[in-house]
């Protein structure tokens, strides 16, 4: 699905990624650890197209298609997905009039009609309930005095309504209570089917025991320095991320 | 030349023709205004007032004026269809500057509610005509208040008597379309009075065959107890340029709703002077510009808190693209005696091109030592963050400008409190943006 190859870039002239190599197969859900600064928010823009971020060297293919030459919105309806760290609220934009321009946007690329009201409030109404996001959220607008808990669960949400085939998560579980990250991760294992994929990053075990990782991923200076299974999440949970660090300099 | 100086020799030469077309009460006010005229001038950039709009260049053109009252030979009833659904009004036209009869088959006023012409009001109550018009609109402070009360020769007047509400909405669309580059001079005054509510929704449409200027004064009396609601929306073209002063007079307890929408224009002046002299009255004034390619809009309020307990809430909002030109200033004047005063504004402003410009001055002049007053201004670009996360989401770029942008002046929008015409409004502003707004919808005058 998608295959990262000696990918360089940086951000204000910083270099960050070091040149990463990491091949994603369907289905697989991939964890990516590593200290703070390591570089796995740029990876995570770096492949959603955030034009603050410049790749230097390196090539990305996604689904047989050059993932680079796409813009932004090309890529979104090429099935690539990003739950955002930081969800931006968008005051005055309703939730609503929000995901119909998506939906209808992704539709039109794929040569498709618009979706009737009817059926674009029903499809709302089904993915609301996975995450347990009250109907009252779609009249505000996007993220406009959410908690940081509504935030998280309507990343969620919009990647029900727009069922990427590859989905980022990017710290979806920081600032989440236990009933909410249950909540959150519960509605993504919903999601996921035998197509579907996942880059998750996350610094708790917690998110390890409910997504069952195929593989765990260690960043450290722009470099994936180690690979593992789900195990090797759990050790850095016990251990933190110096014996690696250690065993990378020895 | 000085550029006033062609309608003082017009004045002149036509004075005759002035009084003979019009009343005793607009007539008792004209040598005065020409006087005024003559000795200050149309206002330059010098004048604080007036320091981001050239109005003496926007009157040197020779423009045409029709002082012999010719009546347009257009039916402006049968050629132009309300496009605001659900709302049903009472619909009057103005075109240029002559005042069009009512509709055959439209619904009569409510009792105690009149609206005709300058004219007939000086034959239908002289005494109320004259105790009211020209009090306001002081010919000796502007320029073009002096040049419109000099040639003005009729206009319109809406009137409600004491208690008397009423409910539906007017609606007068003003309608520049001649022959000829025309100057209109229209006129409006407003009485509405104690205990009595109006609303009042003005909409300026122009062909573009011709260059057109017009001058509106209106003064707007609201009695005590009483409430006004005037919304304001222009859709003209490029070559139009519109002076629009608002004066009005609020007794206590009374409430004054402006509401100001400029979709599409060239160059537009609103200047706006409303004294609140009566204890306990209350003003809120919003208003939303979106301008691009040359236009140039500059909205100036003045609010006089004369009364103690009084407030003043204003909310503007410029959406600036291409090489637009916006201004915009707020002065709070708040008098000795005007204790316990409340005022909040805010003026803030999206620059959409490095070349559109803004000009913004909240300004907060205090007498008074108790009172809460706070005005703020912000002039930037769209939220970089926002729009990426709408293009990660697979809104195209253009798309989610649009909605960013329409978002935020409906800010204004979502305060004009008829339903229909916030509906409505925030649809014109969505196609605005959308860059079909190249013609009123519906309307076959401006198709023709």
């Amino acid at each position: 699905m998608l295959e990262i190859k000696n990918l360089h870039a940086s951000v204000e002239g910083k270099e960050i990624l070091k040149g990463i190599d990491l091949t994603i197969g369907d289905g697989e859900v991939h964890v990516l650890m590593g200290p703070n600064g390591s570089g796995k928010s740029t990876l995570s823009n770096v492949l959603v197209g955030n034009p603050k971020y410049s790749v230097t060297e390196g090539s990305v293919t996604f689904n047989g298609k050059d993932l680079l030459a796409l813009s932004a919105e090309d890529r979104s309806h090429e099935g690539l997905f990003m739950s955002f760290q930081m969800p931006v609220e968008i005051p005055g934009v309703s939730m609503t009039n929000f995901l119909r321009a998506a939906l209808n946007a992704k539709r039109k690329y794929h040569g498709l009609e618009p979706l009737p009201a009817g059926e674009l409030l029903k499809l709302l109404r089904e993915k609301r309930k996975l995450v347990g996001l009250d109907a009252h959220f779609m009249s505000r607008g996007v993220n406009e005095g959410f908690s940081g808990g509504e935030k998280k669960r309507n990343e969620i949400f919009q990647m029900a309504v727009l069922e990427p085939s590859l989905s980022i998560l990017d710290e979806t579980d920081s600032g989440l209570d236990v009933d909410a990250l249950r909540t959150v991760a519960e509605g993504f294992n919903q999601l996921r089917t035998p197509q579907t994929s996942a880059i998750v990053i996350t610094h708790y075990q917690r998110m390890l025991d409910y997504l069952r990782p195929d593989y765990v991923h260690v960043l450290v200076d722009g470099r994936i320095v180690k690979n593992g299974d789900a195990s090797l999440g759990y050790a850095i949970e016990e251990r933190g991320f110096d014996w690696i660090k250690n065993e990378i300099n020895a | 030349m000085r550029a006033e100086q062609q309608y003082l020799d017009l004045f002149d030469k036509e004075r005759d023709t002035l009084f003979r077309h019009s009343c005793d009460t607009l007539n008792a006010r004209r040598d005065t205004a020409r006087r005024d005229l003559d000795r200050h001038g149309f206002p330059t950039r010098h004048d604080e007032r007036c320091k981001y709009t050239d109005v003496a260049s926007a009157f040197a053109p020779d423009y045409g004026l029709n002082l012999t009252r010719i009546v347009p030979g257009v039916d402006p009833y049968a050629t132009y269809r309300c496009q605001v659904p659900n709302l049903s009004t009472n619909l009057y036209f103005v075109v240029n500057d002559s005042i069009m009869p009512p509709a055959a088959a439209s619904a009569p006023l409510p009792d105690g509610v009149t609206l005709c012409s300058l004219l007939e009001a000086s034959r239908r109550c002289p005494d109320l005509l004259n105790a009211h018009y020209g009090q306001l609109a002081d010919t000796a402070n502007d320029g073009v208040t002096a040049l419109n009360t000099m040639i003005a020769q009729d206009g319109l007047f809406i009137h409600v008597a004491a208690g008397v509400k009423c409910t539906r909405p007017i609606q007068i669309v003003n309608v520049s379309a001649a022959q000829i580059d025309l100057l209109s001079t229209r006129r409006v005054l407003i009485i509405v009075e104690p205990g009595a509510e109006l609303s009042l929704l003005f909409c300026d449409h122009s062909d573009d065959r011709h260059r057109y200027a017009t001058t509106q004064v209106t003064e707007a009396f609201v009695g005590h107890d009483a409430h006004l609601n005037l919304y304001s929306i222009e859709e003209t073209h490029p070559g139009n340029k519109r002076f629009s002063h608002l004066y009005a007079d609020q007794k206590a307890n009374s409430r004054l709703t402006l509401g100001s929408i400029t979709l599409m224009a060239g160059l537009t002046r609103n200047r706006t002077d409303i004294r609140l002299t009566g204890q306990g009255a209350e003003t809120c004034a919003y208003g939303c510009v979106v301008a691009d390619g040359e236009e140039h809009v500059d909205n100036n309020l003045l609010i006089e808190h004369a009364a103690e307990g009084c407030t003043s809430d204003l909310l503007y909002k410029y959406v600036l693209d291409g090489r637009a030109v916006g201004a915009f200033a707020g002065h709070i004047l708040v008098q000795q005696d005007a204790q316990h005063t409340v005022s909040n504004e805010t003026n803030a402003n999206l620059c959409a091109s490095p070349e559109a410009r803004m000009y913004t001055r909240p300004i907060l002049e205090i007498y008074a030592d108790d009172v809460k007053c706070n005005h703020g201004s912000t002039i930037g670009r769209l939220d970089e963050q926002a729009l990426f996360y709408m293009r990660q989401r697979g809104i195209e770029e253009a798309e989610a400008r649009l909605l960013l942008q329409h978002a935020f002046v409906n800010d204004v929008i979502r305060r004009v409190e008829l339903e229909p015409l916030r509906d409505r409004l925030s649809h014109l502003v969505e196609m605005r943006f959308r860059g079909l707004l190249r013609r009123c919808e519906g309307c076959t005058m401006c198709a023709q």
